[in-house]
């Protein structure tokens, strides 16, 4: 948005060179192409092409049963899946009118704030090592791993979990993860503060992140951005707080905001919405020991699968798991736009239904696809070792950018 | 939570539009119109330029296809957020099949311009005065748009997924 290589005339000029940046270039993180025109080493035009691990998911989600379309979106932003997968069961239990219980929402709330945090350290590690500093990026991946296992603790995969089903858990939390968890509370607020200390006034990463892309609010706003780097501007837009799901409504946390929008406000709003989810961890924790430790998915016969045992030895049972099974569940219907707070911003999931065995047409709104638009423009004048660590900051994942 | 309410919100709009708004329902809670495509520039920028309502915030673009109502087969369908008193409103736009254009709205948000192409993409629907309307996810030289729903999921020509080589 700034710097601008001004010419007369009269100065001396080379010819433009093309650069084709992707689609898959070391430094980028995913399969981004970007066309450049440069000027030396600034870019005078940028042309973004995207696409190239488009799934179709919008597509085979029409073709599929509710509950099998929780694998599709694991893999839009691989690197918070839960959310994904918390925000598809979210939409369909909205459409279906199911309300789940008080413990349920809770331990959804600690997967879901630990994904957060887990996408947050890959983005801001990640923004290290392309500024120069990788001791960060393998410091944190430690707890990254540590999150990795909670999750295999609790539904037995780690990338792309699959975690939960519609109502609730496909089986309750063992007293394992809960360990797992309290330990990686007290490991990672050692290893945050570490790692901001590492950076936060580190004179070589501020020079290269203190004013570099620097976005206005109403450019921001104007793009529609949404999610840490539309905080970084200063816009207090959290889709926890402002439609509280899942009962964010109950939890105390802060919506960190940013002043310039530059990549070292992003940096610094990502640091401290972890520090806000371990607020958030903890205090599910604690609320989670006030409920019945048996609780663990809504009482919906129709649409959550029983226990195996009764399967083999209960009718009415065997029923109802035929019927999930083979997509025979009545649905409602009708159409719902339900979203979620995902890593990246404001993950919108836009269902209609005609009452068939999967959906009639579902949109995915998907933040980086939205986030990633202003990038060529907002490439303009830039250098290009400032735009590479602009794309870091944003955070596009190819697998939400493509669907 | 929100600071106006859905009624409110459609008093505002019917008194601004009238007729040209109809079809008005509220599933589960989400304001829902229906406008013509001479109207949807106006309605969506003066919902935008309103000193109450401000609904700055262009949360999505998509479309749908219904095959089977006539002259009403293609939906375009704007969800659009005011931030500011914390309400959306989801505007529809029917289109027939055979004249699918509509203006652009990248002339509101410049957020738009994706959000298009990828309805244009997916459902070949024309945004008029659209600066760069390309396709954005699939390969320029493809010939259909995929999403409508005569469209197969797998090429029905296909003959490596035949059941016989499942022993089916």
């Amino acid at each position: 948005m700034q710097n601008f290589p001004t010419y007369s005339d009269n100065d001396l000029q080379s010819e433009l060179s093309t650069l084709n940046l992707g689609p898959t270039h070391p430094a980028t993180h995913g399969v981004f192409q970007n066309v450049l025109q440069l000027d030396g080493e600034r870019i005078v035009s940028g042309v973004s092409t995207i696409g190239y691990i488009h799934r179709a998911f919008e597509k085979i989600a029409e073709h599929r049963p509710f509950y099998q379309i929780t694998p599709l979106t694991d893999r839009l932003n691989y690197c918070s899946a839960p959310i994904n997968n918390m925000g598809w069961h979210m939409t369909v239990e909205k459409l279906l009118g199911i309300q789940t219980p008080k413990r349920v929402d809770y331990l959804r709330i600690i997967i879901m704030e630990l994904s957060r945090i887990a996408d947050h350290i890959v983005c801001n590690g990640v923004l290290g090592v392309d500024t120069g500093a990788f001791t960060g990026f393998l410091y944190m991946m430690e707890h990254r791993e540590a999150i990795y296992e909670i999750f295999e603790e609790v539904c037995g995969s780690r990338l792309t979990t699959n975690i939960g089903r519609i109502g609730g858990f496909e089986r309750n939390f063992n007293d394992i993860a809960f360990e797992k968890t309290r330990k990686f509370l007290v490991n990672f607020r050692v290893a945050l503060a570490e790692f901001e200390s590492l950076f936060n006034r580190n004179r070589i990463f501020v020079d290269r992140t203190k004013g570099v892309a620097a976005v206005t609010p109403e450019m921001a706003l104007s793009y529609s951005w949404s999610g840490p780097i539309l905080r970084a501007t200063g816009v207090d837009y959290d889709v926890r707080a402002m439609n509280p799901y899942c009962s964010y409504e109950d939890f105390d946390f802060e919506v960190p905001v940013g002043t310039s929008g530059d990549v070292y406000d992003r940096f610094l709003v990502r640091n401290e919405e972890m520090k806000q989810s371990m607020r958030l961890i903890e205090q599910a924790l604690a609320k989670v020991e006030k409920e019945d430790p048996n609780i663990f998915h809504a009482d919906v016969p129709e649409y959550y699968l029983p226990p195996k045992e009764e399967v083999y030895n209960n009718m009415e049972a065997l029923i109802y798991h035929f019927k999930i099974v083979m997509g025979e569940v009545k649905t409602p219907v009708g159409e719902v736009y339900h979203s979620v707070e995902g890593a990246n911003g404001e993950l919108g999931f836009y269902l209609v239904n005609d009452g068939g065995r999967s959906p009639y047409r579902l949109h995915f709104r998907r933040p980086s696809f939205i986030n990633y638009q202003m990038y060529a423009p907002m490439s303009r004048g830039m250098l290009l070792s400032d735009a590479i660590i602009n794309m870091s900051s944003l955070n596009v994942i190819a697998g939400e950018l493509d669907a | 939570m929100s600071k106006i309410t859905n009624e409110e919100l459609l008093q505002r709009v019917t008194a601004q539009f009238g007729k040209n708004v109809t079809n008005v329902t509220d599933p589960y809670g989400l304001l829902t119109v229906e406008t013509s495509r001479e109207q949807i520039i106006d309605v969506l920028s003066w919902l935008k330029a309103d000193a109450q309502l401000q609904f700055i915030y262009l949360t999505d673009i998509t479309a749908i296809h219904y095959p089977e109502i006539e002259g009403k087969e293609v939906g375009v369908i704007y969800h659009v957020h005011s931030l500011v008193n914390n309400i959306r409103i989801r505007i529809k736009v029917f289109l027939a099949e055979g004249d699918v254009n509509i203006p652009t709205a990248t002339t509101v948000w410049n957020g738009a311009n994706w959000m298009e192409r990828e309805t244009y993409d997916f459902f070949g629907v024309n945004f008029t005065g659209h600066p760069d309307l390309r396709r954005i996810l699939n390969v320029d030289d493809m010939t259909v748009y995929p999403m409508r729903k005569e469209f197969p999921l797998e090429d029905p020509n296909r003959v490596d997924k035949k059941d016989y080589f499942f022993g089916r």
